[in-house]
């Protein structure tokens, strides 16, 4: 009893609406999750990122109750839900899948959990066009669903998981079949939705612009834990390893031996020359390995010539997309670095000698591994 | 399923036609002879004779021949609801089954189709004629005193017929039970339905084509199974089909017998349309 209360407390002063605590779980003898912690403050919206099979859904499925952790609790709105069923936890889900039932029209889909709370009929109509309309989908009450294209499918299942305002709801990559007009069109009015209802958001993409446009904090997974929990420019700028500098901020991993650093900046040198990168209070020495973050955008290069420090290399590979030219640098030691710049001209040509160098400032140490 | 092949090619055409040809021999053509033979006079002792008489068909509104209908009609929904639900349930938990097991469910319901249908229902006999292996067994255990002495009974008919139709029921709901995306169910447990909830909205919705499947793969054939009341009843169910019989072979009463198939043909078909009316409306099959 007295160990509720304290929960309760919690949630009341910190608002704390979920919290997960060391949750673990596995199939068949593979560990799935490791033992992931979150807390999770009342209307905030936090984003699940990282590569395909890291145990994203399977933390949602877990916090639904879809699935039951084989350690750990969940903790909702200060009550210990670990082994409650799905049906009593105030938590929706919008399915990766969709999961819409296709024997009901979409009226009967989205106002399916008002039914089963056994709402008047007139209520359940109103609160069906409301929904409806948040999805920009008004007058499609009568269709199907494989009536429906993929995106519409999509916005019916937000709408039916939003129907009844639950707590917290949960978001399986809910605009991944869309197309990127109509996905920063529903982005935009997803979080319109969620500042306006004040429901808790836990969202999972792929997209790292979709992690970083939308979340108050994101949380970078790997093989079912946690690399890093953070606010979007925490994970981008301040990477703590070198996975999240890469799957967030697409960063260039640099590695090397400390050597002349001092209290400011922490200089290295590899079998292709040497690099610098600021210090921010880390304790390393030298002769002790290092290992950089640089995003492609603050690599600049310049030609051997002009006697600038930095890691010697040769041009591989010139491309352009997205209002971004890209080069690739391959470097002496058989790594290579990308460099990215706005607009198309650049004078470099794949086969030129250059030396890839960037401002200390903009780059981070990262832990190797987590 | 509008599934239809053109079927406008040469060869094609030749390639159905003995198909065409066996159809309008043994099906249509006894068909179009039974309803001219229903139409006809009988012979004072064998055969017909050329008048044309409604006769046969009123003679069926006799109450003695009413009764055999309605009795049989009785016996077919018995039969129907208690094979449903034991049928439902028990494709239901096969189709759930791990794999392995479920292939060797599917064994042990196919098994018995390889033995003669008739040898099957004599060791029905075996276990329900009186002091047979179930009164001993449940006299052994001490919950019966007496025998029940269920051969020739009309439980003994009622679980005959289940004993036979069953296997249809439960692979027709198996098979549109292992269709089923467990997917919305989860979805509606999330969306706040009990196991019970979700069940009926859900997953009995989505199976319901195989279920009604499954009833008229059941109630079609209950009306005219006559063996199992041959001999598991004795003489004492008499449904249509014995009521054919017996005009048949026994009575020579061609024409009528002719009458009473064509009546019973008539509510078969009645049941078959009636199903395939639901079947469309309901759109059952519509999925994503
Ligand atoms: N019911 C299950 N039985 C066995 N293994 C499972 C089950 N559910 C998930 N897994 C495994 O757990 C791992 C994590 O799965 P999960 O669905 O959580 O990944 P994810 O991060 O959501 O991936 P994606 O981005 O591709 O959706 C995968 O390797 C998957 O194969
Ligand atoms: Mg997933």
């Amino acid at each position: 009893m007295r160990n509720k209360t304290s929960l309760e407390r919690l949630a009341e002063v910190e608002d704390v609406i979920l919290r997960l605590e060391n949750i673990k779980k596995s199939f068949d003898g593979v560990t799935v999750l490791n033992g992931i912690d979150l807390d999770v403050k009342r209307g905030e919206f936090i984003t699940l990122l990282g590569s395909s099979g890291c145990g994203k859904t399977t933390t949602l499925r877990i916090i639904g109750g879809l699935e039951t952790a084989d350690e750990g609790r969940v903790i909702l709105e200060g009550v210990d839900v670990t082994n409650e069923e799905p049906n009593k936890r105030n938590v929706n889900t919008v399915f990766q899948n969709y999961a819409l039932f296709p024997h009901m029209n979409v009226e009967q889909n989205v106002g399916y959990s008002l039914k089963i709370r056994r709402r008047s009929k007139e209520d359940i109509k109103k609160a069906v066009s409301d929904a409806l309309q948040m999805v920009q989908l008004e007058g499609y009450e009568k269709r199907m669903p494989n009536e429906l294209s993929g995106g519409q499918r999509q916005r019916i299942a937000i709408a039916r998981a939003i129907v009844n305002e639950p707590k917290v709801l949960l978001l399986d990559e809910p605009l991944g079949a869309l197309d990127l007009k109509l996905r920063r069109q529903m982005q935009i009015e997803l979080k319109r939705l969620q500042k306006r209802l004040g429901i808790t958001f836990i969202y999972i993409t792929h997209d790292q612009e979709e992690a970083l446009n939308m979340s108050d904090r994101i949380a970078v997974m790997r093989n079912g834990v946690f690399e890093q929990l953070g606010t979007a420019s925490d994970v981008y700028d301040r990477p703590r390893t070198s996975y999240v500098a890469e799957f967030v901020g697409s960063a260039n991993i640099i590695r090397g031996t400390a050597q002349g650093s001092d209290e400011n900046t922490v200089r290295f040198v590899n079998s292709c020359g040497t690099g610098e990168v600021s210090r921010n209070g880390a304790a390393i020495k030298d002769g002790e390995d290092v290992v950089t973050a640089v995003r492609s955008e603050h690599i600049d290069l310049c030609s051997p010539e002009s006697g600038a420090k930095g890691l010697r290399g040769t041009v591989k590979e010139k491309s352009f997309s997205g209002g971004m030219l890209r080069i690739e640098v391959g470097l002496e030691d058989g790594t290579s670095v990308v460099s990215s710049r706005h607009g198309i001209n650049a004078d470099w040509v794949p086969g030129d000698a250059v030396i890839a160098s960037w401002d200390p400032e903009k780059a981070v140490l990262v832990d190797l591994e987590g | 399923m509008k599934k239809k092949k053109a079927a406008g090619n040469g060869a094609f055409k030749w390639f159905v036609m003995p198909i065409y040809l066996f159809t309008l021999f043994f099906v249509i053509g006894p068909l179009i002879y039974m309803v001219i033979l229903s139409f006809l006079e009988r012979e004072e002792t064998w055969g017909v004779t050329n008048t044309f008489t409604f006769g046969n068909y009123l003679s069926i509104f006799d109450p003695i021949y009413l009764k055999t209908f309605a009795e049989s009609l009785r016996l077919a929904l018995i039969s129907t609801v208690l094979v449903a639900f034991f049928g439902y349930v028990f494709g239901y938990f096969m189709a759930k089954l791990k794999p392995r097991m479920r292939k060797m469910m599917m064994m042990l319901l196919m098994i018995p189709f390889w033995t003669n249908s008739l040898i099957r229902l004599y060791g029905w006999i075996i276990i329900f004629r009186a002091n047979g292996t179930l009164d001993s067994v449940l006299m052994a255990i001490g919950l019966i005193k007496e025998p029940l002495k269920l051969l020739y009974t009309y439980p003994a008919v009622v679980v005959g017929m289940i004993y036979a139709l069953i296997p249809f029921m439960i692979l027709s709901v198996y098979s549109s039970v292992e269709k089923m995306d467990w997917h919305l169910v989860e979805a509606a447990r999330d969306l706040g339905a009990t196991p019970a909830k979700a069940f009926w909205t859900v997953t009995f919705r989505l199976t319901l084509p195989g279920l009604l499947t499954g009833i008229i793969l059941t109630f079609v054939p209950s009306m005219g199974l006559f063996f199992i009341a041959d001999i598991l009843g004795g003489n004492k169910v008499v449904l249509v089909g014995n009521l054919i019989q017996e005009q048949l072979m026994k009575v020579h009463n061609w024409p009528f017998a002719a009458a009473l198939s064509v009546v019973l043909m008539l509510i078969m078909t009645v049941m078959i349309w009636a199903y395939r009316k639901i079947a469309k409306a309901d759109e059952l099959e519509a999925r994503l």
